[in-house]
């Protein structure tokens, strides 16, 4: 299949962008779409034009690594599916595909493609742990017994990858769903209930610091997350809030 | 030289006991003096930093990720072993120490299994409590599953995301740290030389990914944890950042590398799509808990639907071959098993390169739902992939690159012939012999990062004093010089092919002559093409743009360029390696029946190799490997 491109192009964080077109000729249906971008970077190489910059590595949605807004959308068109898992069988031979960098005050542009996501680490360094230290008597693990319920759901928020596409997605640039994720995760389980209270205060109080908007329940984060976070976690970490601050 | 790879003495159940007592310590005040160079954020790394961090030791961790939390660990997806014979199936430490010596076909240090063997069940309690959210029966308890090569279950799990719920957990531990000023992270930082002064470990040269300055840090010991080296195939399931890199610079600095050809071919991959093809996907083991490796009995079925194969036109030949394991053989009995069918051609799929993994006996056994509650994400991944429904039909598969055993030589502190240079987790070559089995990758990165480096560098440390050398010194500034120097010949060599192109003609050689099935002649051949390649590399590759600020070819350039150097020590350990075994299967070396055939009278040592320089034959170490415990045997899945 043919495709025209239409890519956001910058050089650095301070430098003017635009968007530049290119075409992707001979793309299988089979591929990728960062195989597809491979494909049009190694022409950009022939033909000495510096290639696109992107930021991938498992290309399998896992690593949390990629991710650019694809036609509007981060991710792209696929439901709960990150960049590099998206295929070209999702588009249609002659398809024009806009491709832009993550866009919210938080994440400022490297080059091109790439933003500068520490926000996010800052947001866990403030309290997005158990303070367990590594010990060999820490506690044999069976001795807390956890109805499987809520190891469920602790998992349910725990499976955040940390891509950004909730902030992408927001148009408050909120960083809510990935910030309540780890708080809900934490908070339900034993061994991080003790220290919910000022994880989720701390926690709040990095994300606001550090850019990000707040939550004004546009549930655009939850349409946009490849891993199908529910909002259901900002409610359970509003909660957490209010409970923490009546303490 | 017969290395020495400084094992405790005496009975096996109380090595690692008695070598804790033995040990030298820093005092608590006396730690925030020394500072620890980690590079590298997986399992090993993360854990590793943040445990030192605890300690009191000053720490700088590195990562050429955006983020701590991103490294390849990240995506393993099945399991994490441990000894806790929680279901009263006959589990013991033990057991889990003969299953990887066994597994491992005999090739590793029985000292340092032991000890893994032994802290694998701290592992579980150490990320439980750090809120790692593994599955769980209703009772509440740890669920459990079984992996390959093991006849009881082991391995505890967090659906299909494992590796990713346990690196969250050291990330955590990590951001932990920084938080306490104990660790300052480095990311997108990747290093490019390793600092000698005189024949000791005293820092890193590394440049910033961001904005391409050549940095240098010292330390008074440089930890490694930087995975391993299997993307010199480039087809592979690692990451696309995974590199030797790290571990070359090591080697260039004098460092020996162990059993490079010691490499695991994962049998359960998403077959490939066609020349477009970028990286491999694994899926999970535990598939094999409920799928059933087949393909039809007569090469003219191959073509047809799978449901107009009859039950008896299908041969099962996992099951056939191997009746008490079955499904479950190991990797690279399962792998090689899967090539032979093809060979036979009898494969499915495109090119007829693939098997099938069927879950239709499980699904009608337990129903679908059970089957999606255990393995939904990768039936999704599978579909997302190949648009095909797992459910529906059977999944095709085939073998992919996916993990080096062989790695840096380190002793059992974990530190390389370098002193001050310690090696972790899949970067080194210690416990997993010639073949790793599934969900022990987790627990050696773990285990190395929580449990052994945080006493084994205390020993070290203990005797030298701190911060003698620092980024003053003329080893620092001649370090950068190198590092720019080649930087700056990527840029000026103004060729006409892209790093990636020649990264794919690399792998193609590797694949073919140094894969599944070598020969004297394969591998001969690949030791002639791969420097030829390498010259045209350094003649026309074209790097474009400018080494100030980002640049991804600069990144590749470097890493495609140390595979070069690798390849050849990693196909000339394959030539002179006279035996199969494990990972490493040599056409000369088979019974009648095509298993491997071991030759313990020869080949029983870690082959640890020192690089001469270009165009130089390497030097071959031998460290003899003694089984005082288990017996050496014929190792058989039958």
């Amino acid at each position: 299949m043919d495709l025209t491109l239409y890519v956001w192009r910058q050089e650095g964080p301070d430098a003017k962008g635009k968007l530049e077109q290119y075409e992707a000729k001979d793309v299988s249906p089979d591929s990728s779409f960062l195989e597809m971008m491979d494909i049009v970077n190694e022409d950009l190489i022939t033909s000495g034009i510096d290639p696109i910059e992107l930021d991938n590595d498992c290309r399998e949605g896992i690593c949390g690594t990629c991710g650019c807004v694809i036609n509007g959308i981060p991710h792209g068109p696929q439901k709960e599916t990150t960049t590099c898992q998206l295929h070209m069988r999702q588009f249609q031979d002659g398809d024009s595909i806009t491709i832009e960098p993550w866009r919210a005050k938080a994440f400022p542009v490297i080059k091109d493609l790439v933003v500068d996501r520490s926000a996010l680490d800052n947001i866990i360094q403030s309290g997005g742990y158990t303070s367990a230290y590594t010990g060999e008597l820490i506690g044999e693990a069976n001795n807390t017994l956890i109805p499987k319920p809520i190891a469920e759901y602790s998992m349910d928020a725990a499976a955040c990858i940390g891509c950004g596409a909730c902030v992408a997605a927001c148009p408050n640039g909120s960083a809510m769903l990935f910030t309540s994720a780890k708080v809900a995760q934490l908070a339900v389980l034993p061994q991080g209930a003790v220290e919910a209270a000022e994880r989720v205060e701390e926690m709040t109080e990095a994300m606001l610091n550090a850019g990000f908007g707040n939550c004004s329940n546009h549930y655009e984060c939850e349409a946009a997350c490849p891993q199908g976070i529910s909002v259901k976690f900002i409610a359970k970490a509003n909660r957490e809030y209010i409970k923490a601050q009546a303490k | 030289m017969i290395l020495d790879g400084k094992c405790p003495t005496g009975p096996i159940e109380n090595s690692w006991d008695k070598y804790r007592f033995e040990m030298k310590l820093v005092n608590p005040s006396n730690k925030r003096n020394y500072k620890i160079l980690m590079v590298g954020t997986g399992l090993a790394g993360g854990a590793g930093a943040a445990t030192l961090g605890e300690l009191g030791y000053k720490v700088e961790a590195f990562c050429y990720q955006d983020s701590a939390r991103r490294a390849h660990s990240i995506a393993a997806q099945g399991g994490i072993n441990a000894a806790k014979n929680y279901h009263n199936d006959g589990d013991s430490v033990y057991r889990l120490f003969y299953d990887t010596i066994k597994g491992g076909d005999f090739r590793a240090r029985e000292a340092d299994v032991w000890r893994l063997s032994q802290v694998s069940n701290n592992i579980i309690d150490q990320c439980v409590a750090q809120g790692v959210p593994f599955a769980r029966e209703y009772s509440g308890l740890l669920a459990n599953r079984s992996f390959g090569g093991a006849q009881v279950s082991r391995t505890f799990y967090a659906r299909g995301q494992t590796g990713q719920q346990l690196l969250l957990g050291a990330y955590q531990a990590l951001s932990r740290q920084v938080k306490a000023g104990t660790v300052k992270l480095h990311p997108r930082t990747e290093m490019l030389d390793l600092v000698v002064v005189d024949g000791v470990a005293k820092g890193i040269t590394v440049r910033n990914l961001t904005t391409g300055a050549i940095e240098s840090h010292w330390g008074d010991a440089v930890v490694l944890a930087t995975g391993g080296y299997v993307n010199v195939y480039y087809l592979s399931t690692n990451a696309m950042g995974c590199s030797v890199t790290a571990a070359w610079k090591a080697c260039e600095k004098g460092a020996y590398m162990a059993n490079p050809c010691y490499t695991q071919i994962h049998p359960t991959c998403i077959p490939q799509h066609g020349d477009q093809q970028s990286k491999l996907t694994l899926m999970s083991e535990s598939l094999r808990n409920d799928g059933r490796c087949w393909v039809p009995k007569k090469a003219e079925d191959c073509e047809k639907p799978v449901t107009e194969i009859a039950e008896d036109d299908r041969d099962y030949y996992l099951e056939r071959k191997y009746p008490s394991f079955g499904n479950l053989a190991p990797r690279d009995i399962a792998s090689r098993a899967a090539k032979e069918q093809c060979d036979d051609g009898r494969g499915v799929g495109p090119g007829k390169r693939g098997v099938y993994l069927d879950f239709q006996a499980s699904i009608d056994r337990v129903g679908q739902p059970i089957i999606q509650e255990r393995y939904g994400n990768l039936f999704e991944m599978y579909e997302k992939i190949t648009d095909e429904n797992g459910y529906k039909q059977p999944m095709r598969i085939y073998p992919a690159p996916h993990y080096a055993m062989g790695g840096l030589w380190v002793d059992y502190n974990c530190m390389s012939n370098i002193p001050g240079l310690f090696v972790l987790g899949e970067a080194n070559f210690s416990v997993h012999g010639a073949n790793r089995l599934g969900a022990s990758a987790l627990m050696q990165g773990l285990s190395d990062g929580y449990f052994v480096i945080p006493y084994t560098i205390g020993s070290y440390l203990a005797g030298i004093k701190p911060g003698v050398i620092t980024e003053e010194h003329a080893a620092f500034k001649q370090s950068r010089e190198e590092v720019e120097s080649r930087i700056d010949k990527f840029i000026n060599i103004k060729g006409s092919r892209s790093v990636a192109s020649f990264h794919r003609a690399l792998g193609k050689i590797m694949w073919e002559d140094v894969g599944m099935a070598r020969s004297k002649e394969s591998l001969t051949s690949a030791l002639q093409a791969i420097p030829k390649l390498r010259d045209e590399f350094w003649q026309d590759v074209k790097v474009t743009g400018s080494k100030v600020g980002r640049n991804g070819q600069i990144e590749d350039a470097g890493r495609v360029a140390d595979f070069f150097e690798f390849a050849q020590v990693f196909a000339a350990d394959a030539l002179h390696r006279e035996e199969s075994c494990g990972g490493h299967f040599r056409i000369e070396h088979q019974t009648d029946d095509g298993e491997a055939t071991r030759d313990d009278e020869n080949f029983c040592y870690a082959a640890a190799w020192e690089y001469k320089g270009v165009g130089k034959a390497p030097e071959l170490h031998k460290e003899p490997l003694k089984f005082e415990n288990i017996k050496l045997a014929v190792r058989s899945y039958k």
